[in-house]
This record gives structure tokens, C-alpha cells and sequence, in this order.
């Protein structure tokens, strides 16, 4: 190898280095850096007065699992996660494949399903916060015009969670159809016409060409919509703060009144832990399992 | 005796928001036969074409498919295949899956559809390809994949899109005799829309020329060559094309016609001999002859072939003749007089 060829295979990796090096610094300080910090202070007791921090090695996680609090919450995510992501995504997807095709006001639908995600969170939760309501709601008066008796839909533990659904399914669906939108605008047409030929109906078109062709955006949605369904915490604050009786509590909630309202932190702390394994093993196994089923242009 | 065409259009026209797409289309296209749409870009060949597979509906006229009025039937019901300019093979499907797609569709059982894959395959050279996806194929491969497709089902009735546009020029060539003896063979009626006109000459019983959403001629290559008519005709068909002098430069023609002739049909001759005295403007080897390129006041395209390498100096002055049994007279319109 002459030196020249050396030096410029050098000059490459350094190169690279500079490139790599503002995401690595950024990274490690506001990312990995915190990651670690919590998996080692999840490790040690939680310091008081009289009782200094000590090592208690997995007694803090031994004790959330005994704790039912945290059954419950881990139960309201499993299920918030089970009803949002599915739905979300299937709604995001029929309104994507409406509004992509030869419609009126093809630009007014768009823009309208778009909105719920323009919005604040704060300022779209207190939308809803005024449909809710007992007595004055818009649920309420559509439903008194039938005779229906008031429901206090945040207020009781049977229908809180459900409402919160509801209010992220609203959100998430416009905001998923864009991506579907724009994956579906790379499909040639021509495929459609070489479908129609062949004697294809649209439910089979749909079906066979349409949706294996859009599976690398459902794959990238449904990691988002995963990460967003533990991720959800604005809203819980104007809504229910995670009542009645924690019927509408979800994780990062609860990590929260962990580490600032009872100042638990090593619990909080091991709670985050867990939740960043299963996000992990999900994750990979969504990448590693669908993936290969996948296709990518 | 009169045989009823395979397949007939009756005045067919389609306008895009008052512009104009095609105009009164009449054609008549027997079984067997194949049938070249030619045209420059945006004469509205592939209108025509996708009208006839029912990918466009028209505004008027009426389409007739061995004998049945499919005018506004689906286009999965008017029992033909197609194949596209960009192969429209679905990208995430091996070759196998693209050509049975139509007959998954049409739910024809499956040792049936084994048995036709696999012939489609052997006619179109593709067996061992089966589960390759299409992205891992070259050009021409997937060009032969959009051929398997669109004769697997056995249709009687194929129509081609520019379906060789994008093969570079010697793949070209093969394909375009593949094609061809396919045609032959399977006996299958196919229409065949191409700007190029190698193409349309080469390969079609028949060429329809268009222009402007019009049909300029309808009839055989030799047709076309020998007896443009109009000049459009004239000009767009052969290489070089026909070149239009006019009918003043000569004795005997009056002064409003234009006159044309072939640069096979012209030859040099000795000073003060010619009909006409050119001055060379440019001279291109072709390998076999040599073009020479010749400008004179009344005429347009003007051009003489000699064989061999015979390159002749720029500005150079010559002397032409021609015999007028080769000459085509067109009238102040552009449209051929007898003869």
C-alpha cells in the first residue's frame, strides 16, 4: 500500500469522525449518559436523614413489583397501548387511502384531518376537557337531546381510561395519515392500471399491492405509536391526573408522581429502566421480525 | 366477402378540459395482426391506446371487441393484457407471483396456473428466474417479466405501450424480433403504440400514423414509404425522411404544390446536367453509404446518398436529377395528388 493511498484512507476516517462527532457528543451527554445514571442510581436506596444512600442492589425493583399501584398502571398501558396503536393506525390508514383518492376537496380533507396534530396537546386535551364535561359537555347535550342521562366521563374509574383513548386515537390518526400519504404518493399509478386489467378488484388491489408496498411505513408508525403510548403524559394532566382511583394512570405519569410528588427517586428511577427494556425488546423485535418480511423500494 | 374486424373504433374521441386528446378515430384491426400506433410525442397514440383497454372512457364514439361493444365496459372485462412503458411489474412480488397475479385474480386453480407460468416463462426465457423479486433483474429482464405477464393468461387481444423505450438500442433490436415471432406464433392480435418508427416499420401489418389527436394514414410500412398522404406522412416517415421542394424550383408543376422526393431516387450528376444546382451543407458516414446533406432556396430536407465513404467538401456546388415517376406531388394542403 503506497503512503498516498494510507494518507487518504486517513484523511477519510477522520473525516467521518468530524461528521459522526456532533451526534456522539449530544448523545451521550443528553441520552446515554442519563440512561446509565439511572440504571445505577435504580441500584441504591433511597437516602433520608437518618439513613444514608446505600447499595440495595434489585430491592427497588422487588419492591414495585409488589407494589399494586404499578400493576395497575402497567395494566391501563397494556391496554391503552393494545386499543391506540392498533385503531390509530387503522384509521390513519383508511383515511389516507379516502383521501388520496380522486375526492372533492381533496385539500380541505387533508388539512382537516391534520389538525388534531397542529394543535398543543395542552390546548387540544382542554377540547376535550369541554366535550367531557358532566352537564355542559358536548356529549352530554347531544346525549340529553336522546334522553340519555349525563355521564361523567372522566370522573369515573369504568370510563376514564377509555376517554383518554379516544382523545389520543383523535390525535395520532391524523397524524400517521400524513406518512401513509405520502408513501402512497410513491406508488405508481400504472400499477393500479396493470391491476385493473388483470381483473383485480380494489379490495384486492388493496390488499395484495397497496398494503405489502406501505408495510415500511406501517412498521415506522407502529414503533412511533409504541414509543408515544408510554410517552403520554400532558394530557393525563388536564384530563384526569390519572384518576378516579388510578383507573386512568399510565406509566410515565406514575414515574413522575414518583420522582416529584413522593420524591421517590430510585423507585422512578427503576421503573424508567423497565420501561426502556421493554420498549427496547419490542422494538427489536418489531425491526428484526417484520423487517424481513418487509419490502423496501 | 367482407370479414368483421377484431377489433373496431367508430369516430372515438376524448378531450382533456376542451384540449384536445383525440378526434375522431376510425379503425378497423383484423385478428392477428399487428398493429402499429405511430406518432410524435403528444399525438395521442397512447390516448388511443388506453381508450381501447379501458383505462380512459371516451366522449364519443363507440369500441368494439370481437364483436362486442365494450365502449364502457371495465377494463377487466374486455379479456385483453397489456403491457406498460414502465413494465408496471409490482415491486414487492417475485416473477412468479407478477405473472400469475391475473390468474390468482381470475382464481383459475392452481396446477393450471403452474402449468401456465411455466410455459409463459419457457416462451419468454425466463425459467429459473421464478423467485427472483424485479428489482433484482436487469432491463431486459423485467421487459420479458411485463411479456410473460400480459400472454400467460392467453388473451387474444395484447396491447404494448412503448414497451421497448427503455432497452438500449442493440437489446432493442432482439426484443423487437421477439416480440414479433411471439406475435406469430400465438397467433394473438397486438397493438403496439411506439414513437419510434424503426420500430413501427420493422415489426406491424400495419401502422397507423397520428398527429395532433388525428389519424394521418392508415397502412402498411411499404404503404406509408411509397405513397405518403399528406406531407406530415411524407416527412415523418423513413431516414432520411422525404424532402419537399417547392413546385416553382420545377418545370411542368405550376407554383402552389409541393413537390417530394426520396434521396435513394436523386442522383449527381455532371455540371449543367442537373435539374436542380444544390450547394452541400454537411456530409455524414453511415458505414455503407454516405449522406450528403444539400440546401437550396425552394426546398426543405434536401439530402442524396452515395455509397461507400464519399464525404464532400462544405459549400461545395452540385448538380442533381431525378426521374418524375419518383416524384410525389401534394397539393397547396398538403394532401397527395393521384399518382
Amino acid at each position: 500500500m503506497s503512503a498516498h493511498a494510507n494518507l487518504e484512507r486517513r484523511r477519510q476516517a477522520i473525516y467521518g469522525w468530524l461528521l459522526l462527532s456532533p451526534a456522539a457528543v449530544l448523545l451521550t451527554l443528553f441520552a446515554f449518559y442519563p440512561s446509565v445514571a439511572t440504571l445505577w442510581s435504580s441500584l441504591f436506596s433511597r437516602g433520608t436523614r437518618r439513613k444514608p444512600t446505600e447499595f440495595v442492589g434489585t430491592e427497588n425493583y422487588a419492591e414495585l413489583f409488589a407494589d399494586p399501584t404499578f400493576w395497575i398502571v402497567v395494566k391501563n398501558n397494556l391496554l391503552y397501548a393494545g386499543i391506540t396503536i392498533p385503531v390509530s393506525i387503522f384509521i390513519a390508514l383508511s383515511m389516507a387511502l379516502w383521501a388520496n383518492g380522486k375526492i372533492r376537496a381533496r385539500g380541505f380533507v387533508r388539512t382537516a384531518y391534520f389538525t388534531p396534530t397542529v394543535l398543543p396537546m395542552i390546548a387540544a386535551a382542554n377540547l376535550w376537557l369541554f366535550f367531557y364535561t358532566p352537564g355542559l359537555g358536548v356529549l352530554d347535550q347531544i346525549g340529553s337531546l336522546f334522553g340519555l342521562p349525563s355521564v361523567n366521563w372522566l370522573g369515573q374509574p369504568e370510563t376514564a381510561l377509555w376517554a383518554i383513548i379516544i382523545v389520543t386515537i383523535w390525535k395520532e390518526a391524523g397524524f400517521f395519515m400524513i406518512f401513509y400519504l405520502a408513501a402512497l404518493q410513491t406508488i405508481p399509478a400504472d400499477l393500479k392500471e396493470a391491476a385493473d386489467i388483470e381483473g383485480a378488484s380494489r379490495w384486492t388491489y388493496t390488499r395484495r399491492i397497496v398494503l405489502p408496498l406501505l408495510m415500511p411505513t406501517t412498521l415506522f408508525i407502529a414503533v412511533n405509536a409504541m414509543i408515544n403510548s408510554v410517552k403520554l403524559i400532558d394530557h393525563l394532566f388536564i384530563l384526569t391526573k390519572g384518576g378516579p382511583s388510578d383507573a386512568s394512570k399510565l406509566i410515565l405519569y406514575y414515574i413522575y408522581e414518583m420522582a416529584f410528588a413522593f420524591f421517590d427517586a430510585p423507585s422512578a428511577a427503576a421503573m424508567t429502566m423497565m420501561v426502556i427494556g421493554v420498549l427496547g425488546i419490542v422494538a427489536a423485535v418489531q425491526f428484526l421480525y417484520l423487517d424481513k418480511r418487509t419490502h423496501y423500494q | 366477402m367482407t370479414t368483421t374486424p377484431f377489433v373496431k373504433l367508430d369516430g372515438v374521441a376524448k378531450r382533456w378540459n376542451g384540449q384536445l386528446g383525440v378526434e375522431g378515430i376510425k379503425l378497423d384491426i383484423p385478428e392477428g395482426s399487428f398493429t402499429a400506433l405511430l406518432g410524435p410525442s403528444g399525438c395521442g397514440k397512447s390516448t388511443t391506446l388506453r381508450l381501447l383497454a379501458g383505462l380512459e372512457l371516451p366522449d364519443e364514439g363507440k369500441i368494439l371487441i370481437d364483436g362486442k361493444d365494450v365502449t364502457t365496459s371495465a377494463a377487466s372485462d374486455r379479456n385483453l393484457s397489456m403491457v406498460f412503458q414502465s413494465y408496471a411489474l409490482f415491486p414487492h412480488l417475485s416473477v412468479a407471483e407478477n405473472v400469475m397475479f391475473g390468474l390468482k385474480v381470475r382464481r383459475v386453480p392452481k396446477k393450471e396456473r403452474l402449468e401456465k407460468l411455466h410455459r409463459a416463462l419457457e416462451i419468454t426465457g425466463l425459467l429459473g428466474l421464478e423467485d427472483r423479486k424485479p428489482g433484482e433483474l436487469s432491463g431486459g429482464q423485467r421487459q420479458r417479466v411485463a411479456l410473460a405477464r400480459a400472454i400467460v393468461a392467453g388473451q387474444r387481444l395484447c396491447l404494448m405501450d412503448e414497451p421497448l423505450s427503455n432497452l438500449d438500442a442493440k437489446l432493442r433490436n432482439a426484443v423487437r424480433k421477439d416480440i414479433k415471432k411471439l406475435q406469430r406464433d400465438l397467433g394473438i392480435t397486438v397493438v403496439y403504440v411506439t414513437h419510434d418508427q424503426t420500430e413501427a416499420m420493422s415489426m406491424a401489418d400495419t401502422v397507423v400514423l397520428m398527429k395532433d389527436g388525428h389519424i394521418q394514414q392508415v397502412g402498411s410500412p411499404e404503404d406509408l414509404y411509397s405513397r405518403p398522404n399528406n406531407t406530415f406522412v411524407a416527412e415523418f416517415v423513413g431516414a432520411p425522411p422525404m424532402a419537399l421542394l417547392q413546385s416553382s424550383v420545377l418545370d411542368g408543376f405550376g407554383d402552389d404544390k409541393t413537390i417530394g422526393i426520396r434521396a435513394e431516387n436523386i442522383q449527381i450528376v455532371p455540371k449543367g446536367e442537373g435539374r436542380m444546382r444544390c450547394t452541400v451543407n454537411e456530409s455524414e458516414f453511415l458505414g455503407a453509404e454516405t449522406l450528403i446533406g444539400l440546401d437550396h432556396a425552394g426546398a426543405a430536407g434536401l439530402c442524396v446518398l452515395k455509397p461507400g465513404l464519399s464525404m464532400m467538401a462544405e459549400g461545395n456546388e452540385i448538380d442533381i436529377s431525378f426521374h418524375d415517376e419518383n416524384l410525389h406531388v401534394f397539393d397547396a394542403a398538403g394532401q397527395r395528388l393521384a399518382g
